[in-house]
């Protein structure tokens, strides 16, 4: 089988991570080809450096077996390979026609030809079976639209590699359906596609050969037949080969008055109506692979993603789940990208704890300087931050110190609940640990702990219970002796 | 090219509207005297408003209009008092404008300032070099200035297109095929749509953005030759303030401040909506100044409100 597009031996590290290491890929004129792994395991890198947005540090790029080099995206283009994005990468504000022809303008005594870019416009939606008013507005259209002008953006008479980066991410069912069959007239048309999906039951539709990806280096690569989903989970999470079963606390059973009460609660398009109990000192995990939902579910209950159906209870009292709410109900949340959401990294971490405080206590009642010395070292203390004093800037201390200087913000308000996203992400193994440890400690004091992560160690460490998540639903709920890799993985994988 | 022509309709209305009030409440207004004045008038305005619609569309702002419209004036009449002829100190004053707002477009894009800050110290630039030229309002003496303001276009019912109304037609014609019949048009409504997804389907986003303030610049330093034939003058401090009216007058026009949705014609309807308040409380006599600017202001916050509509209409992201 000769490649269409193949990459021999990528290897591209950024400052701090290596992102790919010796992965081949490639793809034949006609087939589909998956592209699979958990947040960092370099697809993007290697759709960058496919798609010419970034360039490797080593290995080879090939075309029709030539070798090539893209300086940039338009080279990419002029080559061939076409791309669209899970974010629809058109401008809203100009016409369909506008956003297909931008950058290849028909001209007509040197002025732009608007006719003739209409009706190209449509001759490259009707190949797409879209038939729309290519003189409204982008931004009218649903996002469905949207991703299929995209397409039709990226196919060029000579486009003979299109990838799709997450392409049904906003889409409904139907509208999956129908990008999915246009996916199958492409590959007839003899072009090799690149179809990135979280979405496995996509993939498993779709893909003539799966390609999984782990910390940059390439775990698996075979037909859907040869790699079912019972293979794939266990390759993308990378459990296989550690088979080592971490000793761990065991389970206890909480039972009593709940302190948090989650029924129904969902989103629609987001996350499916799910059931969840959170009793005082139970650590209950949330598993899933990236895009399962653990992120919406954490935000659902905590009100960042405001739900439409279902409703919460804390301690006995309904909300109406919003930020406010429940941090006036002792609920604290520390989300996933502590950089953007959770901290303000160029304040020192005393002024971190205090901005928790005072945002709860109201600004009139100012915490005098002296009390926000005495938390902070007190958490300084508490957490073990490695920090020479309480005044420096946050965003200058290590990983695993910001996270615990987050967790510090969430904890100096005295929460009865507290919902951490990915709480170990991008910190080093010592600092994993620590904070793995703490969340156990946390929980003895206590406290109701709710845990979504993508690591599975991190999770059976920490959990009394472990909801675990396909596709945006609550698929099962694992507890005592079940809480180890090869149930959740079984769990996660099961059809 | 069908774009978003609610806003202009709305903006046309008004101005018909306005004008059906004006003739109602006081003979002889309802003119093509009063029409043809209006334009006069308001021509150098009109003018730099239709250069400050450019870089409004393509997201940016443009603060230095006014002080450009001032030192075009004051360097006219210094170089009129050496012999210069004024078409001579024009062509200079205009390619001094597009050099001028060149160099602002690059430093916001090399060094990504944000607009406002660039132009303000253009706007304060601009001003001083006023005062280093001249303390005082000088005249345009050459006879080209009398030949240039004697010419006229006779309209039906005894008004008149002055020179300087032909001149502002003749650059918003220009405008108009730029914007809507080049692919440097085409760019500046990506730029300001979506800055980030029009750098990804290859729109030159350095190249743009100098051209675009390049653009400005040159309407600008054009509108202040309009005004000094017009007021056959240089005075350090002419087109004080005028930067606020122009991009009220793009605003008025129908383009969305944020760059992105509007029309190049916008800027002629909210310049001459601009001058017709002004003409109305004229008209009455008894009215304060005052009132045009309160008018004015009260103008601008129904069509804000009303854009604000507008936006949410172009984005159903989650409808269902």
């Amino acid at each position: 089988m000769t490649a269409r597009i193949e990459i021999v031996a990528a290897a591209k590290t950024y400052p701090g991570v290596r992102a790919l290491d010796d992965v081949d890929f490639h793809v034949a004129a006609g087939e589909v080809h998956a592209l699979l792994g958990e947040n960092g395991a370099g697809k993007s890198t290697l759709i960058k450096i496919m798609t010419g947005a970034a360039t490797a540090d080593a290995g080879e790029l090939r075309l029709d077996g030539r070798p090539m080099r893209f300086a940039s995206p338009a080279d990419a283009r002029a080559a061939g390979v076409g791309a669209v994005y899970q974010e629809v990468n058109l401008v809203p504000t100009l016409t369909v026609t506008e956003n297909l022809a931008l950058g290849r303008l028909p001209r007509r005594f040197g002025l732009v030809d608007w006719r003739a870019a209409r009706v190209q416009a449509r001759l490259r939606l009707r190949k797409l079976g879209v038939e729309i008013d290519v003189e409204r507005p982008l931004g009218v259209y649903s996002i469905a639209i949207q991703q299929l002008v995209a397409i039709a953006r990226a196919l060029d008479e000579d486009t003979s590699v299109l990838v799709l980066d997450e392409p049904t991410a906003s889409l409904d069912a139907a509208e999956t359906a129908r990008l999915l069959d246009i996916v199958r007239e492409l590959k007839g048309q003899g072009l090799a596609i690149v179809f990135i999906s979280h979405f496995l039951d996509q993939v498993y539709a779709i893909a003539d050969r799966l390609t999984v990806l782990r910390n940059g280096r390439r775990v698996g690569v075979g037909t859907p037949q040869e790699i079912p989903p019972a293979k794939l989970v266990p390759l993308m999470l990378g459990r296989e080969l550690e088979a080592v079963e971490r000793a761990r606390a065991a389970g206890q059973t909480h039972t009593g008055e709940p302190i948090l009460v989650a029924q129904g609660l969902g989103k629609t398009r987001v996350m499916a109506p799910f059931d969840l109990t959170l009793h005082p000192g139970e650590a209950v995990g949330l598993s899933g692979l990236l895009g399962a939902g653990r992120t919406e579910s954490a935000k659902l209950i905590f009100g960042a993603l405001r739900a439409d159906s279902g409703s919460l209870k804390i301690a006995g009292e309904k909300i109406n789940p919003s930020p406010r709410a429940s941090l006036a109900r002792g609920i604290a949340f520390c989300p996933e990208d502590r950089k953007a959401e959770g901290i303000f990294a160029e304040l020192s971490i005393r002024e971190n704890i205090a901005i928790a405080l005072q945002s709860k206590r109201g600004w009139l009642k100012a915490l005098s300087r002296a009390e926000q010395d005495r938390l902070a070292s007190e958490m300084i203390e508490a957490l073990g931050i490695a920090t020479p004093d309480a005044e420096k800037p946050v965003g200058q201390l290590s990983g695993g110190n910001q996270q615990k200087a987050v967790l510090a913000r969430a904890l100096v308000s005295d929460p009865r609940v507290l919902i951490l996203d990915e709480p170990t992400r991008g910190i080093d193994v010592g600092a994993h640990a620590e904070i793995v440890a703490l969340i156990r400690r946390l929980a003895g004091q206590g406290l109701a702990v709710l845990v979504a992560s993508s690591e599975l160690e991190e999770l059976i460490a920490v959990s009394d219970r472990v909801a675990v998540l396909r596709d945006r639903a609550f698929v099962g709920e694992l507890s005592g002796a079940d809480i180890n890799q090869q149930t959740i993985m079984r769990t996660i994988a099961a059809p | 090219m069908k774009r978003t022509w609610l806003p202009l309709a709305a903006t046309i209305a008004v101005f018909v509207a306005l004008f059906g009030v004006g003739g109602a409440l006081y003979n002889h207004f309802l003119s093509s005297l009063v029409l043809g004045d209006i334009l006069d008038d308001n021509a150098f305005l009109i003018i730099a408003a239709i250069g400050a619609n450019f870089v409004i569309l393509s997201g940016g702002i443009d603060l230095s209009i006014g002080s450009m419209i001032g030192f075009v004036g004051v360097v006219m009449a210094k170089l009129d008092a050496f012999g210069w002829h004024p078409l001579a100190s024009a062509a200079v004053m205009i390619v001094f404008g597009a050099g001028f707002g060149a160099c602002q477009g690059l430093i916001i894009d090399f060094c990504e300032i944000q607009p406002f800050i660039v132009t303000l110290a253009g706007l304060f630039l601009l001003r001083g070099a006023c005062f280093m030229v001249t303390l005082d309002s000088l005249p345009l003496r050459h006879p080209f200035v009398s030949d240039f303001a004697a010419v006229a276009l006779p309209l039906p019912g005894g008004g008149f297109l002055a020179s300087s109304a032909l001149a502002m037609f003749a650059a918003l014609a220009v405008a108009v095929v730029i914007a809507h019949k080049t692919s440097f048009g085409a760019n500046v409504y990506a730029m300001g749509g979506d800055r980030t997804s029009a750098a990804l389907m290859g729109v030159p986003i350095r190249a743009t953005t100098v051209k675009v303030y390049a653009l400005g610049g040159l309407y600008s330093a054009f509108g202040g030759v309009i005004y000094a034939l017009y007021t056959s003058s240089g005075y350090p401090l002419a087109g004080s303030g005028a930067e606020l009216s122009a991009i009220a007058a793009v605003v008025l026009g129908g383009t969305l401040l944020t760059g992105g949705i509007g029309l190049v014609v916008g800027a002629l309807f909210g310049g001459m909506i601009l001058g017709l308040i002004a003409t109305l409380i004229n008209f009455n006599g008894s009215l304060n100044g005052a009132w045009i600017m309160i008018s004015s202001g009260v103008l601008l916050f129904v069509f804000i409100v009303m854009q604000r509509a507008l936006v949410g209409s172009l984005t159903p992201r989650s409808a269902s």
